[in-house]
């Protein structure tokens, strides 16, 4: 046990050093992917907070990314750039906003019923930005300048700057990664935990379950806003796509393929689902359809995800041994 | 009569046109286990349902100490000191042992406002959690899954986590059910035990059991109270012998 969190620490540790250094070695372009990896790795963190701890498979968390990304382009005047500090907290906090609002009302439902009403729920974001003159239709905004880290007349860094952009994404993915760690060995994490588990039973314990997952939700869509804030800087124009369905369906499979319940999961199935996609479509235009050939074959052959796969394949040598 | 405890007025419960409960009235007392007798279908686990939150009744009150508290729900009636046990082994099967009783003992100071603190770090609640396992007799299995204990065990698990609760009327719901006689006497010594400081509600079939520790017996026939009493008023109660337990059980 102390063995295996001892070699779990030593991954991590590399992990990030690799995550550091990369900027130095690598070209732009392949900079900016990390880059989007981390900001995925985020959003999907924050979902598995709600499918892979409380058990609420939700199919709209798209929503909460999307309006988060909308509010910063809305936020950030035309002309000059907008104060990252400012938008960062009012995008997220609309994000809370929203999902206090349809969590209220979703979390009344259970099993298909609270996936299809979160799917309903989303789809009626992405109208709203589609089809209004609030989200500049079909084509969405750009964003004319990158938000600056202002603080009264000091900038401490420059979001202008390629690599600097990514170092402050990686230290925002890191904060998440350890705060929802903190927060998973919580009282309120370990409630989560139990409710997946067996929510009849925490009822009757004295938990009432409805706040417990309303605070996960809210929790969850401010972090997908997070993510979608960070989104937004990073690519500099939003579109309606970001809160459609396709969306949520999109960053489920991530937390699926790196396997639910894991925080490093999370971030696994990011990576991977960005790779085999940037791998896929410089192989053929219909690279969709070997996506859902890598999704099928991860949920029947590894049902744990990714982040199963280093126990699976000590379990075969084990069981492989005695063979010989 | 002020150690009443839980008061139950006139329970109903209708499913459609079928009465499951009629007008049940009982008292469960501080000190004092009330058994719940009654064949298949006839309302126990409605009753009991009732009483913990679980299920609204259709008509009449509940009260603790007192108080109303018909409106509440089940996690409501479990923070006021009221906890229960199921019928079928109901806990955390992929949690440790001592997790699943952690979990029951936190429920007491939730603290879900502290989103950065170490659960496992709260005292108050691991001294709760190793306590009640030491109470049942589930010490040495702390490390253990829940969900690999033996069916008694698990039996005694469901225990331990209602007394984690600090609960002061517990419901059980037939705790003896699947145990080997071993395992069933040794609950009904712990039964013995937790009732001088509480009141116990008993759903139990094992008539021997029921006849061993009971203080009260309430009979229920059709969703209806036939009878309530001590165990020998039960006993030589004709409409009892006649309704529900047979004539030979009595004068075995």
């Amino acid at each position: 046990m102390t063995i295996k969190t001892h070699t779990a620490g030593i991954a991590q540790a590399v992990v990030l050093a690799a995550l550091a250094a990369y900027p130095l070695v690598g070209s732009e372009f392949y900079v900016e992917m990390v880059a989007k990896v981390l900001v995925l790795g985020i959003f999907a963190m924050s979902l598995d907070l709600l499918v892979g701890f409380t058990g609420l498979v939700s199919l709209g968390h798209s929503a909460y990314f999307g309006v988060a990304a909308y509010a910063v382009a809305l936020i950030a005047p035309e002309f000059a750039p907008a104060n990252l500090w400012f938008v960062l907290g009012a995008a997220v906090l609309i994000s809370a906003a929203v999902a206090l609002g349809i969590g209220l009302l979703v979390l009344r439902t259970r099993g298909i019923y609270f996936i299809m009403v979160t799917l309903a729920f989303t789809q009626m974001a992405f109208f709203l930005f589609h089809d209004t003159a609030l989200g500049g239709g079909s084509d969405g905004i750009y964003l004319n300048f990158r938000p600056e880290p202002r603080i009264g007349g000091w900038m401490p860094f420059d979001l202008a700057e390629g690599s600097q952009l990514y170092y402050f994404i990686l230290a925002v993915a890191v904060l998440v990664f350890v705060g929802i760690k903190r927060v998973l060995r919580s009282p309120f994490g370990r409630v989560l935990v139990g409710i997946k588990s067996n929510e009849h039973r925490m009822r009757s314990l004295g938990y009432s379950t409805f706040n417990y997952k309303l605070g996960a939700f809210v929790l969850a869509g401010a972090l997908a806003g997070l993510a979608g804030v960070l989104y937004a800087v990073l690519f500099g124009f939003v579109t309606p796509e970001l809160l459609s369905w396709h969306e949520s369906g999109h960053v489920l499979m991530m937390v699926i393929l790196g396997g639910m319940g894991s925080p490093v999961g999370a971030v696994l199935g990011a990576g991977a689902m960005v790779a085999l996609e940037e791998a896929f479509s410089l192989l053929t235009t219909h690279w969709q359809l070997l996506m859902g050939g890598v999704i099928l074959a991860v949920v029947l052959f590894l049902p744990g995800g990714l982040i199963a796969l280093p126990g699976r394949m000590r379990q075969l040598i084990k069981s492989g041994g005695p063979h010989e | 009569m002020s150690d009443q405890l839980l008061v139950a007025d006139k329970l109903t419960r209708r499913f459609g046109g079928l009465s499951a409960n009629e007008a049940v009235s009982l008292t469960l007392t501080r000190g004092r286990l009330h058994a719940l007798l009654g064949p298949n279908g006839a309302g126990k686990s409605t009753c009991i349902n009732m009483l913990s939150g679980d299920l609204p009744p259709s008509e009449g009150r509940i009260y603790y100490q007192g108080r109303d508290i018909t409106a509440l729900d089940a996690p409501q009636r479990s923070r006021v000191g009221i906890g229960r046990s199921y019928q079928r082994t109901n806990i955390f099967p992929g949690f440790t042992v001592l997790e699943n009783c952690r979990l029951a003992a936190q429920s007491r100071h939730q603290r879900a406002w502290r989103l950065f603190a170490n659960a496992l770090g709260l005292r108050d609640t691991l001294d709760k959690a190793h306590a009640v396992m030491a109470e049942v007799g589930l010490e040495a299995q702390a490390n253990r899954i829940a969900g690999t204990l033996s069916h008694g065990e698990q039996r005694q698990l469901e225990i331990a986590m209602v007394l984690a609760t600090d609960a002061d009327v517990l419901l059980l719901d037939e705790p003896l059910a699947g145990m080997g006689s071993e395992e069933a006497s040794r609950m009904v010594g712990l039964l013995d035990t937790l009732r001088r400081s509480r009141a116990i509600l008993l759903v139990e079939h094992d008539m021997d059991a029921v006849f061993a520790v009971a203080d009260e017996i309430t009979v229920l026939v059709n969703g209806q109270l036939l009878a309530t009493g001590t165990p020998a008023q039960i006993r030589s109660n004709h409409e009892v012998q006649q309704a529900y337990l047979g004539e030979e059980a009595f004068h075995a």
